[in-house]
């Protein structure tokens, strides 16, 4: 009907597909029909796609706050949600993200916005297993910096 | 990359499971339809995100089962236009260079969109960016399984729902088997600076 009623977060998603899989886990009972195979596969691998993104460690007040945050740079709606999904830290990505930034935003501002986006989105996965002094690699389960 | 896409359905209910509530059985029949299929000209359909209105169910005559129009919301993959994304690379081949994002796996860079210039390596069967500096230039080969950032330039769907049997005839005395087109497929571009395996622009 509408093809495009709305843009979800990455963070969204997750949550969404988190909470299917403990619903289905409580459920218990036809998980396994080879009806549900695709659903069951669909959700692994998004799931698991997005577990290693910055999305992972998100909440619904980061985003607000980050949304807030974001009011004063005057991004379009695409705009913000890349930098949301991807949390760029250096220059070269947000100019990749953000059209015609040369034109749009100055140095300084392109520094503002980097600062407010590290500062309020917590980093990903692989920027805390690099934090840990464990040399296995495994990915750190504990509560963001 | 993920949207919401409003849907309207019809759904079957067959009669040995009327005693489930009907939004849970509804639920089901609609994951068990759409997730992990492609829908053309929409993208690829992840699940479902919730229904929206429930019309009266009907019964037909000669068919036990209940049939309700459904409205519903389904979260779906289709990136934006322009829209950067970061996946690993599956392979190289001549066509390009085959990325994957682990759920999605059709996406492919065309040699004109890698950072330029860049020579296919037979030998490695892998794709290299040569990069010029003042010692000389570096080779960047693009191995699998390297996280590579790339923006989405392209997209194509093709109808991949069955031909009548006039060309079934056809293809079944012919020697080469038919084709399996990807029903959605996604053409990325790595010509910007920025883009490209992650480990090219990170400043360790």
């Amino acid at each position: 009907k509408d093809a495009n009623s709305a843009l979800l977060s990455n963070y969204e998603v997750f949550q969404l597909l988190t909470d299917l899989k403990e619903q289905r886990k409580e459920s218990g009972k036809n998980k396994h029909s080879s009806g549900q195979q695709n659903l069951n596969t669909i959700t692994y691998e998004t799931l698991k796609y997005i577990s290693k993104t910055p999305c992972r460690h998100q909440s619904p007040e980061i985003v607000r706050e980050f949304l807030t945050a974001m009011k004063s740079h005057k991004l379009t709606k695409a705009e913000k949600l890349q930098l949301l999904n991807h949390r760029p830290v250096t220059a070269v990505e947000i100019q990749l993200m953000v059209e015609e930034s040369e034109e749009r935003l100055t140095e300084e501002q392109i520094e503002a916005l980097l600062h407010t986006v590290t500062s309020i989105l917590p980093a990903g996965p692989e920027a805390e297993q690099k934090k840990n002094t464990n040399s296995d690699g495994a990915v750190d389960e504990d509560d963001p910096a | 990359m993920f949207v919401l896409v409003e849907m309207v359905d019809t759904v079957r209910i067959p009669p040995w499971q009327f005693e489930r509530k009907l939004n849970d059985s509804i639920a089901e029949e609609l994951n068990k339809k759409l997730a992990n299929k492609v829908v053309y000209n929409v993208g690829l359909c992840i699940c479902l995100f919730d229904i929206t209105k429930l019309e009266d169910a009907y019964v037909f005559p000669g068919d036990g089962a209940s049939h309700t129009k459904v409205h519903f919301r389904y979260v779906v993959f289709h990136p934006f236009l322009d829209e950067i994304l970061i996946g690993k690379i599956k392979g190289c081949s001549p066509e390009g260079v085959h990325v994957s994002l682990g759920f999605f796996d059709d996406i492919l860079i065309p040699p004109e969109s890698l950072q330029q210039p860049a020579k296919f390596d037979e030998a490695e069967q892998v794709w290299v960016w040569e990069y010029e500096t003042e010692e000389g230039a570096h080779d960047l080969y693009m191995d699998t399984g390297e996280e590579i950032r790339f923006r989405v330039v392209d997209e194509s769907f093709v109808d991949t729902s069955p031909t009548g049997p006039s060309s079934a005839e056809a293809t079944t005395s012919s020697e080469e088997l038919p084709k399996k087109e990807a029903p959605y497929t996604l053409m990325g571009s790595i010509s910007e600076p920025g883009l490209g395996l992650l480990s090219w622009w990170t400043s360790n």
